[in-house]
């Protein structure tokens, strides 16, 4: 695990110890809001619905016991017991009040974690495949490049003040677990004749104008990483628009120039900057990667593993579901549900963020990772002590087997906390759970991926959710969009709007006929809900969510 | 044709605790809808708007909110300003605990 430098622990103090005095003078009436505000968001402090809302990265969402324990403190002395985990790898606390931030920070530097560049129109926190150093197809870990662009990134005098903000993914497996075609720079980690480097996507990006990322460079090499990607910011960051927020990310740069005149403006700049790289970074790079080196995985009988799958059909239902291939003989990746039927998408009280620690400590090689899609990762656990995590996860609510299934549902916090939300998206994410619990269905059902988003920010990623929700406000109601076809993965894709939004009374029976709909299409029980879309396209499903809401209103 | 002046109500975020507020005829900020001045005129409103937003100390971001009469005193019109008079749906936190509270 890498552990931060007295560089950094004294670069964030100090930052802690401005922030104080800026809140200091914010209260005493020094600052007036439009001077605090900027001040404020540098630091992950937003004013939402009913509260302050602090954010809090967790870099590439990986994080020990010690950083998780700290998380349930913050949120039990300074919030309401609980936090919510994002689709960026961070986590929010709803409700702190102005002058209990600067200690919320401070308590946070103890364990090396920090809020800077969770807001603004900077380099946010860089997220990664949540298997990360765990997975059994991954080419290289990418977190070690993750950290370095974490340190290029803090506090980068040039990219203080981009156009918006900007967001950069890595994946170092062909099977993209960071939705890196939607970022605006996403990385590939691609071995060309033996030779690790990167693939690098540009101009991805959801929102208002949801675009796929194109490939700018195929292989850049780990040398030329960091000049490269300097280049591609520094180049937006010239051409990005700021006359209109709507239009300022780089996807609406790589559209209206082209992917081909922005590559030659890259390549021009990344000429000139190249030399400026004097291969310290190439060195650092290797200083993190040691960081990162692999657990000592033991060699044991897995034998309990095998008779409790064989005699326990809860614990087999399970394993089935939330655990996935690890690249050790004898181990296995733990994907922990934050999404048991009925609660909030992606929360996870103090009490659960300490057993979460004190699992990771027990049995996981102290390390935990927080997943895009709201869940929490032991990412390398002997298969014989599976059944004991089991046993505890039960105890505490967060055995929920369902990952990758219908309740596993993406929720962005919605008009319920957020003050750009224009609709709820929490309650609808939780009748949907609860509704297809009570049918019993969704381990029929299997892999299908909903997400939903209370604004056209679509933080909640609909776009490229199997079955996307976009709440609006129409005419003071609250209006569901209904999207399908979206896909998150390597084979990214936008989704389909099916025709006219559902009213929130509406809009569970409409999810229930698209599901039945697609269990009546379906070519066999092994053919997912995307496959089938993909196979018939959207009429059929068009039919049977409106035609049948139509015979439904005429009875 | 100038569109119709509808009753409004100034509302904002407390400074310290970020709560959802509203200004009462005498001058006060209270958590309480029902007790929040409604405005039914509209140069009376932007001023006391004016008179809110010189309120840096104890407010941010006050705005004028759609309201209407009702023998409880103002009520929201929006959804948005019913879920700011209450607090979120899946827990019970913020307003709806802390005015049950009192």
């Amino acid at each position: 695990m890498y552990n931060y430098s007295e560089f950094d622990a004294a670069f964030v103090a100090e930052r802690n110890r401005q922030f104080r005095a800026q809140v200091e003078r914010r209260i005493d009436g020094s600052l007036t809001e439009d001077e605090f505000k900027p001040l404020r968001l540098m630091n992950g402090l937003y004013l939402q619905l009913h509260a302050y809302m602090l954010r809090v990265a967790i870099p590439y969402g990986t994080l020990g016991s010690a950083k998780m324990r700290q998380l349930a403190l913050l949120a039990e002395k300074w919030d309401k017991g609980y936090g919510h985990f994002t689709t960026r790898q961070n986590i929010q606390y709803n409700w702190p009040e102005l002058r209990d931030v600067p200690d919320m920070l401070d308590a946070l530097a103890e364990v090396g974690m920090h809020a800077i560049q969770t807001s603004g129109n900077t380099i946010r926190n860089v997220t990664a495949d949540h298997f990360a150093g765990a997975a059994a197809d991954e080419i290289a870990d990418p977190r070690p490049v993750a950290e370095l662009l974490r340190q290029w990134s803090t506090d980068h005098a040039e990219f203080q003040f981009l156009p918006r903000k900007f967001k950069i993914a890595v994946t170092g497996a062909p099977a993209d677990r960071a939705v890196t075609l939607a970022h605006d720079i996403g990385l590939q980690i691609v071995e060309r004749e033996g030779e690790i480097g990167y693939k690098v996507i540009v101009g991805g990006g959801l929102g208002r104008t949801p675009m796929i990322g194109k490939v700018i460079a195929e292989f850049v090499s780990q040398d030329d990483l960091l000049p490269y990607v300097e280049a591609v910011v520094s180049v937006w960051n010239l051409l990005g628009r700021r006359d209109n927020k709507y239009k300022s990310r780089i996807k609406i740069t790589v559209h209206e120039h082209g992917i081909e005149d922005i590559r030659a403006r890259v390549e021009e700049r990344f000429k000139v900057i190249r030399p400026t790289f004097s291969g310290i970074d190439v060195q650092l790079f290797e200083e993190i990667k040691a960081a990162f080196a692999p657990p000592a995985f033991r060699e044991e009988s897995t034998a309990i593993f095998e008779t409790t799958y064989k005699t326990d059909p809860i614990f087999r239902s399970w394993a089935d579901v939330n655990l996935a291939d690890h690249r050790a003989p004898g181990y296995a990746i733990v994907q922990i549900s934050l999404k048991a039927h009925g609660e909030t998408p992606g929360d996870a009280t103090a009490e659960q963020m300490r057993v979460m620690a004190d699992l990771a400590e027990r049995y996981g090689h102290d390390e935990l990772r927080i997943s895009h899609e709201q869940n929490v990762i032991l990412p390398h656990v002997h298969k014989s002590d599976l059944p004991a995590i089991h046993a505890e996860l039960k105890k505490h609510g967060l055995a929920t087997a369902n990952i990758g299934l219908i309740s596993d549902i993406i929720a962005c916090p919605g008009m319920d906390y957020c003050a750009l939300a224009t609709a709820r998206s929490i309650p609808i994410a939780q009748e949907i759970a609860t509704r297809f619990d009570e049918l019993k269905l969704e381990h029929e059902i299997g892999e299908l991926k909903i997400k939903i988003s209370g604004c056209i920010n679509a933080c909640g990623h609909h776009h490229v959710g199997h079955i996307g929700i976009l709440g609006l406000d129409r005419a003071g109601v609250e209006n569901y969009q209904i999207t399908l076809g979206g896909d998150h993965t390597e084979t990214a894709a936008i989704g389909d709007r099916t025709g006219p939004g559902f009213s929130a009374d509406e809009i569970i029976p409409a999810i229930e006929r698209i599901v039945e709909a697609y269990l009546d299409l379906r070519d066999g029980a092994d053919e997912t809900f995307i496959e089938t879309y993909r196979r018939v396209g959207m009429p059929p499903f068009k039919a049977a969510l409106y035609e049948q809401a139509e015979a439904y209103a005429a009875e | 044709m100038p569109r119709e002046f509808t009753p409004k109500v100034v509302t904002a975020n407390a400074l310290i605790e970020g709560d959802v507020v509203y200004q009462t005829a005498d001058d006060r900020w209270t958590r309480d809808l029902s007790e929040a001045e409604l405005i039914k005129d509209e140069g009376l409103a932007n001023l006391r708007l004016a008179q809110a937003e010189g309120q840096p100390e104890l407010v941010v971001g006050a705005y004028l909110a759609d309201a209407a009469p009702s023998e409880d005193g103002p009520q929201p019109t929006h959804f948005r300003e019913e879920f700011r008079r209450t607090g979120p749906s899946n827990y019970f936190h913020g307003k709806q605990a802390e005015l049950t509270d009192v």
